[in-house]
């Protein structure tokens, strides 16, 4: 059956742009937490407003993540909702807080430690939410939820809290960290905030390799393992990730920011469908294949349909609101009313 | 058992906090964009202020709506898995066009808070008018999966308890759905109104003379009246769809337990079930036989009719309905005082301080009547999770301890309602026309 692979390569790419625009909203307040130096006031600005218009339409990409998911996949849906409820509660109580602490610090009237307030809440939540989420996803690769007869023998806990699944929590959260930075430098024209978040997009690559190397040797210590280096097409996307970051960190070398802009999403893109070729057949590995999770197939072509059609409507959406926003660097240099000693 | 209760809790709770600003959310882009299109015409600085200070108000509850509604996605699974694993695909097409409606709402708005000076003005107001249409669609498409759940169709069961045979499209015409998408789109239009109207009442009453708080609550007015005198029609409609679909849940909301005809209407009351009769009720003799058929003499199924473990809990749904109805009816009466005086004053609405003070009084009205509502659908459908098809025991996660989710929901909600009051409390404080800091650069005004 052909179909339920396509809806799953829907999904996949459901994923990768919910990980290149969503992701680097949750990096944003990576940040937002860790602005320093004497413009940590403008950084957080420049974060601020390059997040504001789009960061819900970013986040709706989740939600199509999931209803697809349930709809198309539901025995997949139930089992990881069973066995990964406590990990997916926590990223959700990230979303919610996210977003509230966003809004509300945006456009509450209060003084200086109202806002302080929120932003750290905003900050705090903003970096739960990646955590978990690289948790889950560890979590249904590695093997370590076990399922006969749909039921699930595993428990609550001990699927995800392990190291291979916490190193790829880790490693999202670089991920998207590394990613905003390397956006953000496109997103202002003022140079001293270019290289505030050159620096930082240099140094977010840097943990993003090693983290990777980490769950690499931790999926391979897993007594629990499937090995997710298997074959030939995981390391193709594997050399390509690497190539794609050398290249980003070059570009950011050069100061070449809107190459890196595309780089570092191509490089985060190559890592998630990495990911999702090592995933095959497996849904959730090792004791559901994509084929067993799947819905009858008609369900699947009726729902292509949905999106082929809903497709028409939502990409010249997608590309106004990112023509409005996105196109050129938005943030002015201000006048600096203090000279740097 | 106890985890089944905890887990049923936090759903309601959850579905409870959310339904609020998803009606905000259906309405206020609305209202948003009825005033911009009066500036638009008349040139009127005050309706552009009043429709940023509208616009911000909107951002703010819309974001905790798509907040709370992406927990509500992942809680039917974490909460029901074994509902979602037989019910995903057959109610697939609401679920996966909501997303589209959904995304329209989302990037619009995006691009109308922050494309003032970016877009011309006709285009900032078509897509102010896209999110107020994406959002009246993500609720046609959510409320569409609840009427499957009240009138299960598009599959049948085999042998091995499966579902099988399943038309994912007969699922989503649902004649049961037509009901309860009319009842709650007028609800969320009415809601809003006179919660908004309300709000501008309450500054009245301290400035009269403030004439853009005349202008804001004579277009909030403008909404609620025409939907308040409406209300009732849906709500007969409705209630006749229930009687006809769900007599088990027709039975519960009316306190009916014996069956009979020329049954009464019963205001108030409260259901004994042991005794089996509704006490202390205002009847209208054969007027519920009438309502629900079309005759006094139609014989009306009572809850006796049905084994008790297939019952609904008689005194949550009576009462919630009675809550419902009688917030229904004083809405309607303030409407009907304003839309009286409307037409026999020379087109104006009434701004004596006694119906500024009845405004403000009937301003959270409409959410009870909402929260209530709901309540009636959901509990009213309870033993049932899919109506006689799958029951709520059985489709709960197996998870243990589920009092710790449901008490953390129960406090982040509570913790963000204040917070939400707050925040709101304070952008009504400081009023219109002044901008909100951090918000200087991109919301600044396009200049005409």
């Amino acid at each position: 059956m052909i179909l339920p692979w396509i809806t799953a390569t829907i999904i996949l790419v459901a994923l990768v742009v919910y990980a290149i625009l969503g992701g680097a909203d949750f990096g944003g307040g990576v940040w937002d937490l860790l602005a320093s130096g004497p413009r940590a006031r403008r950084q957080r600005e420049l974060i601020a407003e390059a997040i504001a218009p789009v960061w819900e339409a970013n986040h709706v990409w989740l939600i199509v993540v999931i209803v697809l998911l349930f709809t198309c996949f539901p025995l997949a849906f139930s089992v990881i909702s069973i066995a990964l409820h406590v990990p997916l509660a926590l990223m959700l109580l990230g979303i919610v807080m996210r977003a509230a602490a966003f809004v509300f610090r945006h456009y509450d009237v209060a003084g200086d430690p109202v806002q302080r307030r929120w932003g750290q809440i905003f900050a705090w939540s903003s970096i739960i939410t990646p955590l978990f989420l690289g948790i889950c996803v560890g979590a249904v690769s590695l093997g370590s939820i076990r399922i006969e007869d749909e039921v699930v023998l595993t428990g609550y806990f001990g699927p995800w809290l392990r190291p291979f699944p916490v190193t790829v929590g880790v490693f999202t959260l670089a991920l998207f960290a590394f990613l905003a930075a390397a956006y953000l430098t496109r997103e202002t024209s003022d140079p001293e905030l270019q290289e505030d978040f050159r620096s930082r997009a240099l140094m977010a690559q840097l943990w993003v390799a090693v983290l990777a190397l980490l769950a690499a040797f931790a999926n391979r210590a897993d007594a629990a393992a499937v090995q997710l280096l298997r074959g030939v097409w995981p390391w193709i996307f594997v050399v390509l990730a690497i190539a794609l970051g050398v290249a980003v960190t070059y570009a950011l070398f050069r100061r070449r920011y809107k190459w890196a802009r595309v780089l570092a999403a191509s490089e985060v893109a190559t890592i998630v469908i990495g990911w999702g070729a090592a995933m095959v057949p497996y849904m959730v590995a090792p004791d559901l294949t994509l084929q067993e999770a799947a819905a009858p197939p008609h369900v699947h072509l009726l729902i292509l349909i949905v999106l082929f059609v809903g497709a028409f409507t939502l990409v010249p959406s997608l590309l106004w609101l990112y023509r409005i926003f996105k196109r050129e660097p938005i943030f002015e240099p201000v006048e600096r009313e203090r000279a740097r000693p | 058992m106890d985890d089944v209760l905890f887990a049923r809790l936090q759903i309601a709770f959850s579905l409870g906090f959310h339904i609020i600003f998803a009606s905000i959310s259906i309405a206020m882009p609305l209202l948003m964009v009825f005033a911009e299109r009066l500036w638009m015409r008349t040139g009127d600085r005050e309706y552009h202020e009043l429709t940023k200070a509208w616009a911000k108000g909107t951002a703010i509850l819309v974001a905790i709506g798509a907040a709370s509604g992406t927990v509500l996605s992942f809680e039917l699974g974490l909460l029901f898995p074994t509902f979602m694993r037989h019910a995903g695909p057959v109610i697939s097409m609401p679920f996966s066009m909501e997303g589209f409606a959904f995304f329209a709402e989302a990037i619009f708005l995006g691009i109308y808070l922050y494309a003032w000076n970016r877009i011309s003005p006709p285009m900032h107001l078509w897509a102010g008018v896209t999110v107020a249409v994406g959002a009246a669609f993500s609720a046609i498409f959510v409320v569409t999966a609840n009427a499957w759940m009240n009138h299960p169709r598009g599959f049948r069961i085999a042998e091995d308890g499966t579902f099988t045979d399943i038309r994912p499209i007969a699922a989503m015409l649902n004649p049961y759905a037509v009901h309860e998408i009319a009842h709650m789109l007028v609800a969320a239009y009415l809601a809003t109104g006179i919660l908004v109207a309300a709000v501008h009442a309450f500054i009245l009453l301290r400035h009269p003379q403030s004439t853009i708080h005349r202008k804001a609550f004579g277009l909030a007015m403008a909404m609620t009246i025409p939907m308040a005198i409406l209300q009732p029609v849906v709500g007969d409609f409705a209630a006749r769809r229930v009687a006809r679909f769900q007599p088990l849940k027709f039975a519960a909301m009316e306190g009916q337990f014996r069956t009979e005809t020329h049954a009464p209407l019963r205001f108030g009351g409260i259901p004994d079930p042991e005794a089996m009769e509704t006490r202390w009720a205002v009847e209208i003799p054969g007027f519920l036989s009438f309502l629900g058929f079309g005759r006094a003499s139609a014989e009306v199924k009572g809850l006796e009719e049905w084994p008790r473990e297939d019952w609904p809990h008689p005194v949550i749904v009576h009462l919630g309905f009675q809550i419902m109805v009688i917030c229904g009816l004083i809405l309607l009466a303030v409407a009907l005082w304003a839309f009286f005086h409307w037409l026999f004053r020379g087109r104006r609405l009434p701004d004596s301080r006694a119906f500024l003070w009845a405004t403000v009084l009937s301003g959270p009205l409409g959410m009870l009547a909402i929260e209530a509502g709901w309540t009636v659908t959901e509990v009213g459908r309870q033993p049932w999770v899919i109506y006689e098809v799958m029951r709520t025991q059985e489709s709960a996660t197996p998870m243990p301890g589920m009092i710790a989710p449901f008490l953390v929901t129960l406090v982040v909600y509570l913790g963000l309602s204040a917070a939400v009051i707050l925040v709101m409390y304070r952008q009504i404080r400081i009023g219109p026309g002044r901008p909100a800091p951090g918000l200087v650069a991109t919301a600044e005004g396009r200049a005409r």
